[in-house]
């Protein structure tokens, strides 16, 4: 069984039926039994860093993600999910993320020319970094996965395992072990997507 | 690089796709879940439920179309149509909807923008403009383009942006269901005003008017349409190829 933590950030509806049309049982939880029992867990999220941050501690959900990543579990954090694998954020201040993951949290803007429209939103090509990821096992590099973001994951080269092109490249994906993060949406890139979320499945 | 995004647009009335000429002349076409499945697996970008009757018949969306569709369909998925309230907002994003679109509604309650901002980031918040263009002045026209406001087109898009909101579509009632070619002078003048993405609506007749999009306005991001998309005069798979070899950033399957 694979959880979704629940922690009161973003809608999960997606996310959830992407899991149930490939076929992955998946619950969407903040019970902390639950979390413990799953075989595989995914920390989505959208919105703001700092009270995203925050409801995690809150609400336990820090500590229990933590401990399955820990333990071995196949963990993967989705958009802001995955900046809060890293160390820490600067959007707006400076935050303290979950560290499983080295890196730190930066706007885009003044990162890439100024003509270029910030979030970065729509379809951009993954561009594989290092031996291919387990997570691309189904898919080929140049296929095209769906960005909606404003900061990015710096200072993560020796984990990033694909990154996409904005004026400059920006961090796509990370890994480090068991514990996986995208910053683009796989419940919302059609078939690519899918194939990822297929490949984290069978970690 | 960033692609150029293809949105067919599903005008719903009753549960069933329709099409409109200048707004008028409503014609059954087919069932919104089956179109939205034909669509995201002939490589459309994103899709576009609207509800085109809701503004003036006060007609709520059917969220179980809604709810079904993005259960089975994986790409972005924008609805509009009757949104006036932050209720109406938190209803089609709890069945999983990622951004709402507001058009009446926020000329109504120009309020409503910079509200749903705050709630729901501003990915989330589309402005939706009907303009035409009256005596030399681009308008913005409320109830499905059939009354004119008054308002000047690029101060209410620069307005609604500053308010919050993340995208702009661009809907000429000019150019709307003629079929030669997108108003690119109308998206012209709001490329220059405002710097989140903007979506072209309404003129496209055929692959080259949207190759004469973003070639002619390479900050335009995305080109929808409907019926040509509906009634197969263009087929979206040939268009992204058409697209590619012009070298315009396609996403192709």
């Amino acid at each position: 069984m694979l959880a979704i933590i629940d922690y009161g950030v973003g809608n999960l509806f997606s996310l959830q039926s992407s899991l149930k049309y490939i076929g992955q049982e998946a619950v969407v939880t903040s019970d902390p039994e639950t979390i413990r029992r799953a075989d595989r867990i995914i920390l989505p999220g959208v919105g703001a860093y700092e009270d995203a941050a925050r409801k995690l501690r809150e609400t336990g959900m820090a500590e229990l993600v933590t401990e399955a990543a820990k333990a071995g579990k196949p963990l993967m954090g989705i958009c802001l999910g995955m900046q809060l694998l890293l160390e820490r954020s600067f959007e707006y201040g400076e935050h303290k993320g979950l560290g499983l993951i080295k890196g730190t949290v930066v706007p885009i803007k003044g990162a890439v020319p100024s003509e270029l429209k910030i979030p970065h939103i729509g379809w951009n090509g993954l561009k594989f970094m290092g031996a291919k990821s387990p997570l691309f096992k189904y898919i080929k590099e140049g296929d095209c996965v769906y960005f909606v973001h404003s900061f990015y994951g710096a200072d993560c080269r020796a984990n990033t395992i694909a990154v996409t092109e904005y004026g400059c490249e920006l961090t796509a994906a990370v890994a480090e072990g068991n514990v996986f993060g995208c910053q683009f949406h796989p419940e919302k890139s059609g078939e690519v997507g899918m194939n990822i979320l297929r490949a984290f499945c069978e970690l | 690089m960033i692609t150029k995004r293809i949105i067919p647009c599903l005008d719903v009335k009753d549960g069933r796709v329709v099409k409109g000429i200048n707004f008028k002349g409503l014609g059954d076409v087919a069932s919104p879940v089956e179109l939205a499945e034909y669509y995201t697996k002939a490589g459309a970008d994103e899709l576009v439920f609207y509800d085109i009757t809701a503004s003036s018949e006060g007609r709520k969306l059917f969220t179980d179309i809604l709810t079904e569709t993005a259960s089975r369909v994986f790409i972005p998925l924008t609805v509009g149509g009757g949104i006036g309230s932050i209720e109406d907002f938190d209803r089609v994003l709890k069945c999983g909807a990622d951004k709402v679109s507001v058009n009446s509604g926020a000329i109504r309650n120009p309020k409503i923008i910079g509200e749903a901002a705050k709630l729901y980031g501003d990915q989330c918040v589309v402005i939706s403009a009907d303009i035409a263009l009256i005596d030399g002045v681009y308008r913005v026209f409320s109830k499905g383009g059939r009354e004119n406001t008054g308002m000047e087109a690029i101060d209410w898009i620069k307005r609604c942006v500053a308010d919050g909101a993340g995208e702009v579509v661009v809907n000429s009632i000019d150019t709307d269901g003629v079929k030669k070619g997108f108003d690119l002078p109308l998206l012209k003048e709001v490329c220059r005003a405002v710097s989140v993405p903007v979506i072209a609506s309404g003129g496209a007749g055929c692959i080259q008017d949207f190759i004469d999009l973003f070639e002619e306005i390479p900050q335009v991001d995305a080109g929808l349409a409907a019926s040509i998309f509906h009634f197969g005069e263009v087929a979206i798979s040939d268009l992204k190829k058409a697209m590619a070899d012009a070298g315009i950033p396609a996403r192709l399957l």
